[in-house]
């Protein structure tokens, strides 16, 4: 077996974790399958219990809608938005932290006051002003969490360069006169992909956690059934319909606990000399 | 004259964040879709002709951008931040009159959350290290690591689940108990109750993180040539730990409670709205329900200006603690 995939496996939490993350994206994926109608029609009697009716077997709303394809389809949103935010998080922050990291001096100066700024200010709030004030979507949604996460992103990408800049194999790239965002793109940025990895995953777990936080606060997109919704939703119901809200916050805990295992895991994989000083 | 110095800056520092709090605010105004005027006085119908006139002569919104951004600023510096037109108060006074709650949950969840989740940390890796009992150090870690998991909301939702709905021992909403005129220590007692479900279930995901926090920092430090040396010339086991391992072991665990409070504050948001807790928190989310843009803007401009205050304060506990610290380096560090 290759190396990578042994220190992964040996993480017994990250194969769970990941054993967990498949059954979810298959869920996302096979929504339009499992629930071809969609998750906001009502389609049975209100407040049915959970496990009682097989056709519905989490339960149905005060509505009538069904739990179960409304955990199916808020699948989909909390993956989406999980993910693509991330990545236009990371895309800025490795831009940020790139030049910051390799320029230094009064640029690395400036741009890292404008990222502390950004650490600073309470990120929840300012996510929910944003959404709040530019109507909430998909897109906004996704813009804001882009907005507050990438800092340590930036910060990451900045150490791992000023300490790779040091060494040989990039000192050698410089003699040979190699531009410098060829030395950035080819030397540099690759050696630095696996502490960046490893972070972009406990990305995506948190952006995961706002996203059902905002559209907890009334503030999802509207076209979309997601988990922090239906909790929010099920919110005023706590006392009469405990279901409507403790399975999607179930749903939220499974696949944040399983993207942070599978994080855990790549860590160790990836980073084994540090996982050794740990032990 | 080192330490005024440092102070200076620090406070420099501090209120230029809360001058880009400002700026961002004003710009924010200005992407919202629509006429500023008319976003201010809140979208939905509720704005007459002739309050909208009103704000744009006020915001000079006839005026080149540099201009309304100056009379911006002007105004926020003069402690107006402008009026809540829903509910016909000012902004300021509404925030104001939220503020001491905000205040009181947050100090409560922040204290919980760092001495608890130091208290586990320390358990953690004492039992880690000494390789006894490591099922205490294995529950915590993963305790741990499923607060870590939960959505504060859904948490919160829970504890009301449980321990109000189902165990009817603490109250589900509110500061204080409805229709009783309780005064002196009888008062206290019932606010008491009241802060315990929301106090736990903010300071919960903290806790976590500062378990996390001190058990590896702990572990670090234990193994250090200067603990040996504690150890050696007989220190006994409990005054090596708390003198010399959990002192130096401390130090990243207080530059990370400055950069948590923001966290917190939007944590506050969820915690508040869940339990219908008085603050400033469950009046943003009011303010969202309203499209009140203007009280939107100040609670954020607060709540910005509070985790600020906090920050400097850590900052100077900071160097309270580790004296070799000097004002620049603490910066750059990290």
């Amino acid at each position: 077996m290759n190396p990578f995939l042994r220190r992964y496996t040996r993480n017994y939490g990250a194969v769970a974790g990941l054993a967990v993350m498949l059954v979810v994206v298959a869920t996302a994926l096979a929504a339009p399958l499992l629930y071809p109608e969609s998750p906001w029609m009502m389609v049975a009697e209100p407040l049915i219990k959970p496990f009682t009716d097989p056709a519905y077997p989490f339960g149905t709303d005060m509505l009538g809608r069904d739990i179960t394809a409304g955990l199916v389809w808020g699948a989909r949103v909390s993956l989406l938005v999980g993910l693509l935010s991330t990545g236009v998080a990371l895309a800025f922050g490795i831009l940020v932290g790139a030049v910051a990291g390799y320029c230094g001096g009064r640029i690395d100066d400036a741009l890292m006051r404008f990222t502390e700024f950004f650490q600073t200010i309470p990120q929840l709030a300012m996510a929910v002003v944003l959404v709040a004030v530019l109507s909430p979507s998909v897109y906004s949604i996704m813009g804001a969490i882009a907005l507050v996460s990438w800092p340590p992103a930036a910060r990451l990408v900045r150490s791992e360069f000023m300490t790779l800049k040091q060494r040989e194999f990039v000192q050698a790239a410089i003699v040979i006169g190699q531009t410098p965002s060829r030395i950035v793109c080819t030397q540099i940025l690759p050696n630095a992909m696996s502490p960046i990895i490893v972070s972009a995953s406990f990305m995506v777990a948190t952006a995961i956690l706002t996203e059902s936080s905002l559209s907890f606060l009334g503030l999802g997109d509207r076209n979309l059934m997601s988990w922090g919704f239906m909790i929010g939703a099920a919110r005023t119901m706590i006392r009469e319909a405990w279901w409507m809200s403790v399975w999607p916050g179930v749903a939220i805990l499974l696949t944040v606990l399983a993207i942070n295992l599978i994080g855990e895991g790549l860590n160790d994989a990836l980073n084994p000399q540090l996982r050794k000083r740990g032990e | 004259m080192k330490f005024l110095s440092f102070f200076v800056s620090r406070v420099g520092k501090a209120l230029v964040v809360v001058l880009g709090v400002v700026i961002i605010n004003f710009f924010m105004i200005r992407l919202a879709p629509g006429d500023p005027a008319a976003v201010l006085a809140g979208q939905a119908g509720a704005g007459d002709a002739s309050y909208v006139e009103s704000l744009r002569a006020e915001f000079g919104l006839d005026q080149p951008l540099l201009s309304q951004l100056w009379l911006y600023l002007k105004g926020v510096f003069q402690l107006d931040l402008g009026f809540s037109y829903r509910n016909h108060v000012p902004v300021l006074d509404l925030i104001l009159e939220r503020l001491p709650a905000t205040f009181l949950l947050m100090s409560c969840a922040f204290l919980f959350s760092i001495v608890f989740g130091v208290l586990l940390g320390v358990v953690a890796a004492r039992a880690r290290y000494n390789n006894k009992r490591r099922w205490i150090d294995s529950s915590v870690m993963t305790g741990a690591l499923l607060l870590y998991a939960t959505p504060l909301f859904w948490l919160s939702l829970m504890g009301i689940l449980l321990f109000s709905v189902l165990l009817g021992w603490l109250p589900a909403f509110g500061m204080e108990s409805v229709g009783t005129h309780l005064s002196g220590w009888a008062r206290v007692g019932d606010i008491a109750t009241h802060l315990i479900l929301p106090t736990v279930t903010l300071g919960c995901f903290f806790m976590a993180v500062y378990v996390r926090l001190t058990r590896a920092s702990m572990l670090e430090v234990i193994g250090m040539d200067f603990v040996k040396t504690a150890r050696a010339k007989g220190v006994s086991p409990n005054r090596v730990i708390r003198a010399h391992v959990l002192r130096n072991a401390l130090l990243p665990v207080v530059t990370f409670a400055g950069i948590q409070l923001g966290q917190m504050a939007g944590g506050a948001v969820l915690t508040e709205t869940v339990f219908a807790w008085p603050g400033i928190g469950r009046l943003m989310f009011d303010a969202l329900l309203q499209r009140d843009y203007q009280l939107l803007l100040g609670i954020f401009l607060v709540t910005s200006i509070m985790v600020v205050v906090f920050n400097l304060l850590t900052d100077l506990l900071y160097r309270l603690i580790d004296p070799r610290i000097s004002a620049d380096s603490h910066g750059a560090a990290a």
